[in-house]
This record gives C-alpha cells, structure tokens and sequence, in this order.
C-alpha cells in the first residue's frame, strides 16, 4: 500500500443509528494535502461521522480508511496518523501547558528531541510561550483551546481533525488558530474541520462537503456548490439553498 | 411583603435555595416522591434512636453527678461533637466563597454587600444548627424518656454549638485567606475541615479504647496527675457540660456566647466576606510558575499515562485531605497497639485489618480519579495505544501510588512484626485490586472536580467498595490470627463482588 497515493479519508457506507439514523450510509473522500471543511445544520450527523473516525463511536456499519489503513481493523496505525480537536477542549487543570505537550508526545511515542523544540515552536506560535509554567486551571477558553490544538498537532499527525475549533474564540485568537491550520495543510497535512462559521469556511477551505439527515447532499469547491445550487450568492446562500432543498426532499 | 433588599427579603432567598437543595439532595433531584423519600428518613431517624437508648437510656435513669470526672468526660465528647460541626461550617463557607454562583449578580446589584454576606452567614449558621440538632436529637430524646424533661435543655446546647461552630468557620477561613491568599485558602480549608471532621471518628475511637470501664468514670482523667491539673467544678469551662446534664444556666450562657460570637463576626468579617468571595471567584489571572529547566522525558505511552496519573494524584486538593483523613484513621490502632502492648496477638490484627481496610477504600478514590476522573477522555481514546493499554497504565498508577502512601506504613509495622505485616501486605494487594475492579465494572465518565460527588453516582458501587475493604479486611485480620474463619470472610467478599458485577451498567449492558 502507498500512503502518499492514498486518499486522507475514504469513508463507504458509513452508518450510524441512536433513535433515528445520525449518519445514513455515507461515502466520503477526501484527498490527501486538502483542507476540506464539513457543513450542515445542527444534527445533521456532522461530529457523529468525525467521531467514529477517529475511533470515538463504533460505527453500526461501514468503513473508515485513514490514508490506505483500515481504522477499524488497525486503529492504533491510524490514531498514530490522525489528530483530534473537539469543540470543547479537553485538557487537565493541573498540568502546565508545557507538562500536557510532553504528555500527549509520551501517548504518541514521539522521540523527546524531536518533540520537545515542536512543542516550544507551537505554544511560541499560538502566543502560549509566556504561559508555559502555568497551570492552565486559570486559563481562558481561548487559551485552552490553543492548549488542545498545540497538543493535537505537536505529534505531527498527517490528518488534523477539528469539531468546531472556532467556537468562542475571539478575533486574534480566532486568527491564530487559522494561521496554524493552513500552515500545516502547506506542509502538506490534510485538515477537516466543521465550522458553522461559514466565513471561515468560505476563505479557508479547498473543498466543501454539506451534510443533512446523515447524507452528503453536496460536494465541491466553492463555485461548483454555488453551481449547483442556482448560482452567484456567498456560501451562506448557497448553503441555505441546499440545506432547504433536502429538507423539502 | 418585605421590602426587596431588605434582610428578611434576602433571608427568604436563601431559605428558598437551600430548601430547594435539600429537596433535590433527598430526592435525588426529583427522580424519587419527596413524600416517599421524608417517610424513609423519617423511619431512619426513628431507628437512630434505637442504639441511642442502648446507649445513653442508663444515665438518663440514673442520674449523673456531674463530678469532675463526669465533667471532664462529657467535654472530651462536645469536643468531639464540635469539631464536626466546625468541619461542616468551613466546607459550606468554602463552597460559598469559592462558588461563583449567583456572586456576581449579587454583587453588582445595589444591595449593601455587608448585608448579603450578613444573611449569607446567619443561613449558614442555621444550617449547621440544624444539623447539630439531628445528630443529638436521638440522644436527647432517649435521656429525655429513661431521666425526665430536663434533658431537653440539651436541644438548646445543640444549637448553641451550631451557631458557635458557624461563626468559629468564617473567622478561620478569614484567617486563612489573609495568611494564605485565595488560592492557598481553598485547599487549605479543604484539608483543615476534612481533617477535624475525621478527627471525630478518630477521637471517639480513642475515647472507646482508652474508657474501658464505666465512661462517666473518665479514663482519662483518672490518669493520675491530671486529675490535678483540671479547674474546679464551677469553673466555665465545664459549662457546655453542665448544659448537657441540664443546667439551663450554663446552656443560657453558652448560647449567649455563641450569639455574641456570631454578632462579632457578622459586624467585623461581613464585609470581608464579600471582598474576599471576589477575590477568590476571580482565580482566573494565571499565575506564573517557576521556569522549568527539566527536559522532556519519553519512555512509552504506557509509561507517559502513569505518569501523568501520579502528577494529577499529586496535585489534587481533594485526594490529598482524603489520603491525610484515611492515614489518622490509623492513630486509634496505633493507639491500641501501644495500650495492649504485651497483649500483642489481638491489637496487631487490629493493625492488620485496619491497614487493609484504609488501603481498600485509598485504592478505591484513586481509582475513580484515574478510571472515571478523565479530563481528557477524547485525547486517550484517540492516543494509538492498543486495547486496554490505557485501563493497565492507570490501574498500575493507582496501585503504585498506594504503594507509595501505604509502603512506609507498612515498613514500620514490618519492624515490629514482619507475620502481621506480610498479611497486611496481601490483604492491602487484595482489598486494592477488588475496589479497583469496582470502579472499572461501575466507571463512568466526569470530571475530576467531581470526585467529592462520586458517592452519589453509584451508590452501589460505593457500598459494594465499602463492604469489600472491610470483609477483605476482617479476612487478612483473622488470617493472621490463624483462623480458619478467615476464608468465610473471604468468601463473603467474593460474593460481595459477584453481586456488584451483576448489578453493574457494564454487565448490564453485556
């Protein structure tokens, strides 16, 4: 199998089920090197099919391919390629931010000497360096949040995954966070991110795949999702268009 | 209608908010009738009064004469008796000085801050007075029944000591915040109340080893030289004392005194209350640590999630005060041991089985906060570690830090008798790995901060890490002395551990 001719993530029948179906047989692809954002309404299956990639939710049927390795067959070789950011970050209260990057390095198995300068050269990047001794019980929501991503990125995974990264950060912070992000889709990682921020998704995403009822409703860069759904108009018109069409569907 | 703002407009909030509570606390937040659930603590209040009457029904038919022996005993109980009611009183004013809640609003509003906090402490002290009140009301009534109405003198001491208690908290967690400053003062207060409030329990059972006679004969003042030493009969010292044996003039000016207390405070700390109530919701400035100069070290992922596991046991305020409380819980074997000495068979068991049943109940805290108390469970679930790495990295931290706490223990005891020691040693492994095995069978995901609530999530569990520890407990003791009746014990444990699987959600789900 070669990894680099391999598509970042490559879902097929992808299903899941609580009281009604929450991802309804989808298929997904998405490249290798891409910034691909995932759109929709509130319920419409987007972290449920996120959360089953990476290993959080057994899916009820289908397949999840993590660069060509089959992540529900191997999942420590794709959770080893793969990095998770929730909406609400997750990180200990007790831990400095440096203490938190060393251990998410330990989980990872990454050698110290390499881990060590990158976690330095993300918390110096995302402003955190002044922070580092500090126990991040007294920190912000958009501090933590820096906190979660340095930590999701400082074992340099090549498919960077985010749940509504943005949620209830301000401008700079905001624009910190988005820097980082296009920087490693330079550096040739792959970034999905889900975002009702449609701005954002509108200037930083390559491609842009809509989700509604657990099905992917549209797919395309910004000017093929405007095609399809009537053309011209912002992302934001494109999106009500499609959303309102499965609705009546 | 009082006016808003006012104190009796203010009174009638919190009363609102704690009656609320309360409700939610014994309905278990409306899941179960409230009817139902009064009936229930009706019927065990009813029941408390039964071992009350056996053991306080004799004094009440008899008489006492309040001697200085009499005296001296019946203090060392109020002592006793107080200092878990000045152990209820720091938690609640910590809570409230650290709970933002409804401060802000509050604060912002233009009610005088001094009066706020004014009513704030006089709830408080309501609030302890009625707990001092159900927990002496069983043995109140039952010296009321066996000795006549004069007993009943002892209700008013009861709330006496809840006022007296109530305002003593706020003076002291004061004193803490000025000494220590906000952040310090939380966990300070923690340890302090979670350390009298053992303190209790631990005194009662030096009370009991060391009274083997008749307890109106004071054991400990029969120590000679103190008798001596001790004022005379009608001294103020002995007032709650007398108070208790139904001198209403002590108890007028014991309840005197602690309204007097409670006034002093309320006029002097009222207003610091209120500074202070910000200063300590207002924690979220970081502050800056010492600069590391270690480098990063990396074994392995295993590795790491121990480690990580030992920082975050190290650092937790409310494993610490729990670790400190189970460890006094030594004092009183250590006591008997060096009480019976010569008589070494029976108390070295007694060490035996109280080191297995403190290392149970350790290995079950631990073990919620590393199994269930995961901060980042999205982070380990997505860490490339094989299936049931991670439960083994934090089972072997939970049983290395017991080594860690409980090692030295042992080693001491191992110098005095290296047979009693080994069956502490297997009964700590034993107790320690099934309270373990509970809180996996019952994990469930929350927050760290909510260990203080764990008990209420899983009453099973709790019961069944209780129960496990002490029939380990009472297995390793009477291992040790040789009896076969040991393996009984052992056997219950076994069966109290087959029940708990059964009961719990993850067999359940199976």
């Amino acid at each position: 199998m070669n990894q680099a001719t391999e598509p970042a993530l490559a879902l097929r029948g992808l299903t899941k089920v609580f009281d009604r179906p929450a991802v309804d047989d989808l298929d997904l692809t998405i490249r290798a090197g891409e910034f691909y954002a995932l759109l929709g309404p509130n319920g419409a299956g987007k972290t449920t099919t996120l959360r089953m990639v990476v290993g959080l939710l057994p899916p009820d049927a289908g397949s999840v391919s993590v660069f060509g390795i089959d992540a529900l067959t191997d999942p420590v070789a794709a959770k080893r390629l793969t990095a998770w950011v929730s909406d609400e970050p997750m990180i200990y209260d007790k831990l400095t931010p440096l203490e938190y990057l060393e251990f998410v390095a330990g989980l990872w198995g990454i050698d110290p000497a390499a881990a060590e300068p990158a976690a330095r050269g993300l918390m110096d990047w995302l402003g955190l360096l002044p922070h580092a001794n500090e126990r991040c019980e007294g920190f912000s929501r958009g501090m933590r949040q820096k906190v979660a991503l340095a930590g999701a990125l400082v074992h340099d995974p090549r498919l960077i995954i985010l749940d509504e990264p943005l949620t209830g950060l301000d401008a700079g912070t905001a624009r910190q966070v988005k820097d980082v992000l296009q920087a490693r889709v330079r550096a040739g990682n792959t970034v999905i991110m889900t975002t009702h921020i449609l701005e954002v998704a509108e200037r930083m995403a390559e491609r842009i795949g809509v989700l509604s009822k657990g099905r992917l409703i549209a797919e395309g860069t910004l000017a093929e999702l405007s095609l399809r759904a009537g053309g011209g108009g912002s992302l934001e018109d494109v999106f009500l268009t499609l959303v309102g069409e499965s609705a009546a569907a | 209608m009082s006016a808003t703002g006012s104190i009796a407009w203010l009174a009638a909030h919190e009363f609102r908010l704690a009656w609320r509570d309360w409700r939610g606390v014994i309905t278990a937040g409306g899941r179960r009738s409230f009817a139902r659930s009064l009936t229930v603590l009706a019927l065990i209040a009813l029941a408390l009064h039964i071992p009350a009457w056996a053991i306080v029904a004799r004094f009440g038919e008899d008489g006492v004469t309040p001697d200085i022996p009499a005296l001296a005993s019946v203090t060392i109980i109020v002592i006793l008796y107080f200092s878990l009611l000045l152990s209820q009183a720091m938690e609640s004013v910590t809570r409230a000085l650290y709970s933002r809640g409804d401060l802000e609003l509050v604060m912002s509003s233009p009610v005088p801050p001094r009066r706020l906090f004014s009513v704030r402490i006089a709830a408080n002290a309501g609030l302890v007075s009625v707990m001092a009140l159900v927990l002496s009301a069983p043995f109140i009534d039952a010296l009321t029944l066996a000795g006549g109405p004069r007993w009943l003198v002892g209700f008013g001491i009861s709330i006496a000591f809840g006022i007296l208690a109530a305002a003593l908290a706020v003076a002291i967690t004061i004193g803490l915040f000025r000494l220590l400053g906000p952040r310090r003062t939380r966990l300070a207060a923690q340890v302090v109340a979670a350390v009298i409030g053992a303190a209790f329990a631990i005194g009662i059972q030096v009370v009991a080893i060391v009274n083997y006679g008749d307890f109106m004969q004071g054991g400990f003042v029969m120590v000679p030289g103190i008798l001596g030493i001790l004022p005379g009969e009608d001294s103020v010292v002995w007032w709650p004392a007398r108070a208790i044996f139904g001198d209403v003039g002590a108890m007028t000016g014991v309840l005197a005194v602690a309204v007097l207390a409670m006034a002093t405070v309320t006029t002097t700390l009222a207003p610091r209350l209120g500074e202070h109530s910000i200063a300590a919701t207002d924690l979220g400035a970081p502050r800056q640590g010492r600069r590391r100069t270690r480098r990063f070290v990396i074994h392995s992922p295993r590795w790491a999630m121990r480690r990580k596991e030992w920082l975050l046991l190290r650092r937790d305020p409310w494993l610490v005060s729990q670790t400190l409380t189970q460890i006094l819980y030594l004092i009183p074997p250590a006591l008997l041991l060096s009480h019976n000495f010569g008589n070494t068979t029976g108390s070295m068991v007694v060490v035996v089985m109280v080191l297995v049943t403190v290392g149970g109940q350790l290995a079950g805290a631990l073990g919620w906060l590393a199994i269930s108390g995961e901060d980042a469970p999205d982070l380990v679930a997505t860490a490339p570690l094989p299936p049931g790495g991670v439960v083994r990295a934090k089972v072997e931290a939970v049983m290395g830090a017991l080594a860690m706490t409980l090692g030295p223990l042992v080693l001491i005891f191992a110098l005095f008798t290296p047979y009693h020691a080994l069956f502490a040693v297997v009964g700590i492994a034993i107790a320690g790995s099934s309270t373990l095995q509970i809180q996996l069978w019952f994990r469930a995901q929350a927050r760290r901060s909510h260990f203080r609530r764990r008990h209420t999530s899983s009453r099973i569990a709790t019961f069944a890490e209780a129960l496990t520890s002490f029939s380990w407990a009472a297995a390793a003791g009477l291992a040790a002395a040789g009896t076969w009746i040991a393996a009984i014990s052992a056997v219950i444990a076994l069966l109290i551990m087959a029940g708990a699987r059964s009961l719990s959600p993850r067999k359940a789900a199976a």
